[in-house]
């Protein structure tokens, strides 16, 4: 008889072999992080029903096993090998099997070299992720799958991790998206992350085999892998026990089960793992903390059938929706707070119903909005205001201390801070989307170890050695707590440990602090999550400073709102609301489509919503086209002028032949520089297609690190591209350096845009037989560069190029290059003049060159405009200001450009930077920091964009807003 | 904005204790004597534990890159420990000055220290680009000599421990050599002794000599090479104690020396004359200098190789190993020398890899992860896995990776045919646990 114990992330597995190795008993359960008792229990139920008491052979396997395994002596196989064991057993004709699990994905190629990959630090793409999906849509897993099989249509999701696809799949849930497709869409984001992840180039062909949770139970997910890779796998029987099975296959070593069992006890009782000092000292200290944070509350009032004139607060949220009614003095008559459902709009119009409905002849002076759904709800419900979330907080938290200096707000999805210097919003610090250690992250945890989440945090209080989680983003914490789990921490610790990791994420990973003294001593601490009093607790102590959690805190958005909306009356004199009325909300209906609009190349994907009454509300565009039906307004657009400078390179027929470039990383500055250069030795320079997304899906099979950024992994698509258009030589050269342009200590390129090139030749099948020219060159030295090129580069490739020849491209390539970066400059010049004219706020949009790239901005440059401020680039003012000093050494020249626009800006009254950085660009690491200081030292606010191939400009929206809601309440101090 | 930063002076030579963050503790145990030799006061820090990390990820940007979170970690945890005079106590850094965000570290360094309270603390920077000319801690050349010794006698004395080790008779025997042989050269170095090459050459074959004595019995084992950013490869702060865990799994581990990384800079400098013009007097110091370096080198290899052990080719062969898969041209980080190292290790014998590199590494993702499949294709043995770390991966994650290369590489072990690729039906036939259905 043998025996294979497969512990993963979150079922244990279990199988029975007998001589002849046939299964003779199997168990899939989920163990809700007790591994332990569960395996014992399981080992001694098989001992007793299967085995009687007789030896078997055992091996065990499987994520959470391992420690397990050595504390009892059985032998641990690596669960990747045992599927294989497994599948070569069973399955032999496999080519290559595909398992998915709780935490893991992975795929085995079988033939032709053996090669085993797993999923790396990041747990996007698996069982745990598709959970937290199904959880956000407010379905089982099940139900997911079965409306997945009704879509019509998918949405571009990032599954890279859990928390960013939460922030493509959070809009479309607020936009109205059908949830069938939002399903479907999610299952495709899957697939997309395990290939991408997972495959790094090697083509997935032959018999597949699917194994695992989520390919056995999701038909959709298997057809969707189907569909991307081409082929027919097949999920054979017993698919979900193939790690058992292989661990029961190559056990060697026998067992009595049940004393095993027995010797797991003592495993239990070594608990060893990093801890935290205990939030209460003892049960006085928790009651003195208790009856503090008690007092800090509005007074309400009874809501009578007859009441003055009142103001309504609505705050949409992301996963919730909170109404407040206040009266003309600020006293709180009315509260609602619920879990939106995927769509706010029903449940808000239930609300104004009911209170239409319960106070005949109320008088509504105001309807303000706020929130994620701010301006769906305030076009259904024709409301008065709008107000950008931040500021509405910050209106709260005013009411509860004047002269408040720091505001935290963590709510279910999203993470607000806030500093105030001198009554004004001075910096904003919103989660980005890797760290949002926050309330939904609570609850999703809660509920995956069997717990409601209230009684789960309460858990916590008492814990007496709370977990040390770390602070990194949120998806790793699932391995961290499996690992305390291992290593025998309760789960009162854990809870205690999550609770002080939410809190240690947002202070060091959102706002990186160093100490409270730089937050600020008046704290306002508010969302939903500070109800939770162990979040609460490790904040002050964290802090090391008592804060003010006020009794709304979950309310703070609508209440501040309804402040917003008296004080809006009381400015204007408004006294009606515009709002519904009564039987306008009875008739109240709601129709969602989604469409591909026409109306350029971006086709982006809108959601209609068309109400009872006509009227259309339209999300999801990038322009106003699709609204107002004119046409964007480029003209203070510098990122536009940018790109039609780029579009206006295009081939010129030569003697020579043809060559390629892809139109990636530093060639978005190169271009005109190469094109000049190999226009005129006589190849006609053809250049890839502007990015998009099916340009990128088509190369992401060949990015071999999925860990870098994205604008070097979109190059794999160009090069893709430009493989298809039949050229006689694609040209991407490495470039060590860059041009210098006297405004840093040297001239680095980073070590991505300078070698990327390397990556592409190492790892593009499709170079195989394509001269591809990735040559190492200087164009930092123009004399050498000729000499380099006639000698080294060129004969390699092409014969009887002359010296001279090349002199000449190189002359008129330096020029080219000059006269591009000149006419960016006076472009450049004349927006600030024009801006300046029209009285117009001027943002310097301060990246890279390949920002520029609409796929890698996602139109940000637009929804500045939209905002009515103009845009300029950072290299189009950065020779404004000479070579300064700064606290980090200034080593690359994208970076020098950076830095000495920041600079400038602060000279400038009308002018502010916001930051573009690419997720993964290890360099901003530093530049972020070193641009925020000379920002700040100038007194400055400092806006930073984090961006990735997500396209959710909800987020980037509300910083913009805040962004000029400060800019515009400074100015108005100022006047 | 620019920070006025405290310098380190010459005066401090006198009254300061350095303090230095240890990465390769055996070569940094021999470098401590040659610093000790020339008139500093310094400390190795040993302190670890997660206060390190937890400092790191307080005190600088949580995007920047492992070792520099742990050896910025190390200091602070150090100053705070109460252990050290802070009005006597600079701190030692390693500034490369190329390409890499790593050249930053020192300025990370000191944003840290003024926002933890101690903006007193001088830093002074070991490099050999030029970098921080107005420090009082500057690279001369006896201390440049003596540097040099330590490293080659530190490769030399983890070679050939690191292929004792797991085959000795009596547990522990090749570490009490290790010991024996840096107290000794302490000694010699503290004495103003056995940095000349000639004295080098003379003493290599008496290490080999005594290493070769130790009473082992062979057997065949897994052999796993590291590679990977230089401060992960070999601080077992940064890496989870990696070479321990591959001991505990009974494999035999090398790790590529680090004076290949010292030749691999001071190649760079020359390199970039080739590729891109410039003074040709750069070219010829350093290809003088790598000659020097190269006549030690080859003593020491010869040395290891004629009492039997394994020594790789020397750097000037190393050099050799990209062709046709990465260019030289590529030096920022480990650049082109960590693809080199993974050929090598392959050509070698010990084609079973762990690529280590911190989350996230820029140079990593092109000479790493980027070269991977390039190499298999050449070399369809090379069974290489590339290791995150980071504040909060798991060591579990990581462990289980590695099992899972090890599991691989067990199979081959027990398979005979070695010396060509095996195929799927081979490694499945091989696998023990099929062997006896």
């Amino acid at each position: 008889m043998r025996v294979g114990l497969d512990i993963g992330s979150t079922t244990i597995k279990c199988v029975v072999l007998d001589e002849n190795d046939t299964l003779l008993y199997s168990t899939y359960e989920r163990h809700y992080s007790h591994i332990l008792e569960k395996a014992q229990e399981l080992l001694r139920r098989i001992d007793a029903e299967q085995l009687h008491g007789r030896k078997a052979l055992l091996s065990i396997s499987g994520s959470a096993g391992m420690g397990l395994a050595d504390s009892c002596g059985v032998p641990f196989v690596q669960e990747v090998f045992s599927t294989r064991v497994a599948v070569k057993k069973f399955v032999p004709a496999t080519d290559c099997v595909i398992e998915l699990g709780g935490e893991d994905a992975k795929i085995l190629f079988l033939t032709n070299g053996t090669e085993v990959r797993m999923n790396g630090s990041c747990a996007g793409g698996t069982g745990a992720f598709i959970d937290q999906m199904a959880t956000l849509l407010k379905m089982s897993a099940d139900e997911m799958n079965k409306a997945a099989e009704q879509a019509t249509r998918t949405y571009t999701i990032a599954s890279r991790c859990g928390v960013f696809a939460k922030s493509d799949v959070q809009p479309l849930i607020n936009q109205g998206a059908k949830t069938e497709d939002i399903a479907a869409s999610i299952y495709k984001a899957v697939v997309n992350q395990t290939i991408a992840g997972l495959a790094q180039g090697r083509p997935i062909q032959g018999n597949i085999l699917y194994l695992g949770g989520p390919l056995t139970f999701s038909t959709v997910l298997r057809k969707s892998f189907d569909e991307a890779l081409g082929v027919t796998g097949t999920c054979p029987e017993n698919s979900l026990l193939y790690v058992a099975l292989g661990a029961a296959l190559y056990a060697d070593k026998e067992f009595v089960l049940s004393d095993v069992a027995a010797a797991l006890d003592e495993y239990a009782a070594t608990a060893t793992y990093a801890s935290e000092p205990p939030l209460f000292a003892s049960k006085e200290e928790y009651e003195a903390f208790h009856a503090r944070h008690i007092s800090h509350s509005v007074p309400r009032v009874a809501f009578s059938a007859q009441c003055g004139p009142v103001h309504i607060g609505i705050d949409s949220g992301s996963t919730t929706v909170k109404l407040v009614v206040v009266d003309e003095q600020s006293q709180i008559l009315y509260t609602n707070y619920q879990p939106n459902l995927g769509n706010p709009l029903p449940l808000i119009r239930q609300q104004l119903l009911k209170i239409y409905k319960e106070h005949t002849g109320l008088k509504v002076a105001s309807v303000t909005t706020t929130g994620y759904g701010e301006e769906l709800v305030k076009n259904a419900f024709r409301c008065d205001f709008g107000l950008v979330e931040t500021v509405a907080h910050f209106t709260a938290a005013k009411y509860f201390m004047p002269d408040v200096d720091f505001i935290i707000d963590i709510g279910g999805q999203d993470m607000k801070c806030f500093k105030i210097e001198d009554g004004a919003i001075s910096n904003i610090f919103l989660n980005e989307a890797c760290s949002s250690g926050c309330g939904s992250f609570l609850q999703t945890f809660a509920q995956a170890l069997g717990y409601d989440v209230k009684e789960f945090a309460a858990l916590g209080l008492f814990a007496d050695r709370p977990v040390d989680l770390g602070s990194r983003c949120t998806v790793f914490m699932n391995s961290s707590v499996k690992q305390a789990q291992k290593d025998g921490a309760s789960i009162e610790n854990i809870s205690a440990g999550l609770s002080i990791s939410v809190v240690k994420n947002a202070l060091y990973k959102v706002i990186r602090a160093s100490s409270p003294e730089e937050l600020g001593r008046k704290i306002v601490v508010q969302g939903g999550t500070f109800y939770n009093e162990a979040v609460l607790r490790a904040f002050e102590k964290e802090m090391g400073v008592e804060v003010i959690r006020p009794d709304i805190a979950g309310l703070m958005g609508a209440y501040g709102a309804a402040l917003f909306g008296l004080r809006q009356c009381r400015k204007n004199g408004q006294t009606t609301s515009a709002m519904m009325s009564e039987e306008e909300l009875e008739n109240f209906d709601q129709k969602v489509v989604s469409v591909k609009c026409g109306g350029c190349g971006n086709h982006c994907q809108l959601t209609v919503n068309t109400f009872a009454d006509g009227r259309k509300f339209i999300s999801g565009n990038r322009c106003d086209k699709p609204v107002t039906g004119k046409s964007e307004d480029n003209s203070l657009n510098l990122y536009a002028y940018k790109q039609q400078l780029l579009a206006s390179y295009k081939p010129v027929a030569g003697k020579r032949g043809s060559i390629g470039i892809p139109l990636c990383l530093n060639m978005y500055e190169l271009l005109p520089f190469w094109h000049a250069f190999w226009t005129k030795l006589g190849f006609a320079v053809h250049t890839s297609p502007v990015s998009s997304r099916g340009l990128y899906l088509a190369g992401q099979a060949t990015i071999p690190s999925d860990t870098a950024c994205f604008p070097a992994k979109l190059s794999h698509g160009h090069i893709k591209a430009l493989t298809q258009m039949h050229l006689d030589a694609i040209f991407y050269p490495c470039l060590t350096y860059n041009i210098d342009e006297g405004l840093g200590d040297n001239h680095y390129n980073c070590p991505v845009v300078a070698y990327y090139p390397e990556v592409l030749a190492g790892n593009c099948p499709e170079l195989k037989g394509q001269k591809f020219i990735y040559d190492y060159v200087g164009i930092h030295r123009p004399k050498d560069f000729v000499h380099k090129m006639v000698k080294d580069v060129l004969p390699k490739y092409f014969g009887g190029i002359s010296e001279k020849e090349v002199q000449e491209a190189a002359n008129a390539a330096y020029a080219e290059y000059e006269a591009h970066m000149a006419q960016i400059r006076v472009k450049g010049s004349e927006i600030i003049d024009e801006a300046r004219r029209q009285g117009r706020r001027i943002i310097v949009l301060a990246g890279r060159p390949y920002h520029v790239d609409p796929e890698i901005n996602h139109g940000i440059d637009h929804l500045i405009t939209r905002h009515g401020a103009a845009v300029v680039t950072e290299d189009s003012i950065s020779n404004r200001v000479e070579k300064f000093p700064t606290s980090v050494l200034n080593q690359w020249t994208y970076h020098s450009r950076l830095y000495a626009a920041a600079k400038y800006c602060t000279t400038q009254n009308d002018m502010d930077l916001v930051q573009l950085v690419s997720f993964g660009c290890g360099v901003d690491a530093i530049t972020t920091d070193e641009t925020r200081e000379i920002l700040q030292e100038g007194g400055k606010l400092y806006t930073q964009l984090k961006i990735d191939e997500i396209t959710n400009l909800g987020a980037v929206n509300i910083r913009l807003r805040s962004l000029f809601a400060a800019l515009d309440e400074r100015d108005e101090d100022k006047k | 904005m620019e920070y006025n930063y405290p310098k380190f002076t010459p005066e401090m030579k006198k009254t300061h204790t350095i303090l230095i963050p240890n990465m390769a503790i055996t070569q940094f145990r021999l470098l401590e004597y040659a610093l000790r030799y020339d008139g500093y006061k310094c400390e190795i820090l040993g302190n670890c534990g997660s206060a390190v990390a937890q400092l790191g990820l307080k005190y600088v940007h949580n995007d920047t890159c492992y070792p520099a979170l742990l050896v910025i970690g190390q200091f602070l945890d150090a100053l705070n420990s109460g252990k050290y005079d802070l009005e006597h106590t600079a701190l030692l850094i390693t500034q490369t000055g190329g390409g890499c965000r790593a050249s930053n570290y020192i300025h990370l360094l000191r944003k840290a220290l003024v926002k933890a309270g101690y903006p007193n603390i001088p830093v002074a920077s070991l490099n050999f680009s030029g970098l921080e000319k107005d420090s009082g801690f500057q690279m001369t050349l006896p201390l440049a000599r003596r540097a040099i010794a330590s490293v080659f006698y530190g490769d030399m004395l983890c070679a050939l421990r690191n292929q004792v080790a797991p085959y000795e008779n009596e547990k522990g025997a090749a570490d009490k050599m290790v010991d024996l042989w840096v107290e000794r050269l302490g000694r010699v170095l503290l004495a103003g002794k056995g940095f000349t090459s000639r004295e080098m050459k003379h003493t290599f074959p008496l290490i080999a000599k005594d290493f070769k004595s130790i009473p082992v019995t062979r057997v065949p084992k897994v052999k796993v090479g590291v590679v990977g950013e230089i401060y992960v490869k070999y601080s077992p702060l940064g890496n989870n104690d990696l070479q321990k865990f591959l001991e505990s799994q009974d494999c035999e581990v090398n790790f590529p020396g680090l004076m290949g990384f010292v030749q691999y800079c001071i190649f760079n400098m020359g390199e970039d004359h080739v590729l891109y013009g410039g003074k040709l007097a750069m070219k010829m110091g350093t290809d003088q200098l790598l000659n020097w370096l190269d006549s030690v080198e080859r003593s020491m290899l010869k040395a290891e190789a004629d009492a039997g052990f394994y020594a790789p080719g020397p750097f000037k062969e190393l050099v050799e190993k990209p062709e046709g898969i990465i260019s030289l041209g590529a030096k920022m980080g480990e650049g082109w020398l960590l693809t080199a190292e993974m050929i090598e290790l392959v050509q070698g014998g010990y084609g079973n890899i762990v690529c280590a590199q911190p989350f996230g590494c820029l140079p990593n993702h092109i000479v790493g992860k980027g070269m991977v499949n390039k190499i298999r294709a050449m070399y369809p043995s090379a069974n290489i896995t590339p290791i995150d770390y980071d504040p909060s991966a798991t060591k579990v994650n990581q462990e289980n990776r590695i099992k899972l290369m090890l599991a691989v590489a067990k199979e081959r072990l027990n398979a005979p045919a070695e010396a060509k690729p095996l195929t799927a039906e081979e490694i499945a036939g091989g696998a023990p646990s099929l062997s006896h259905v």
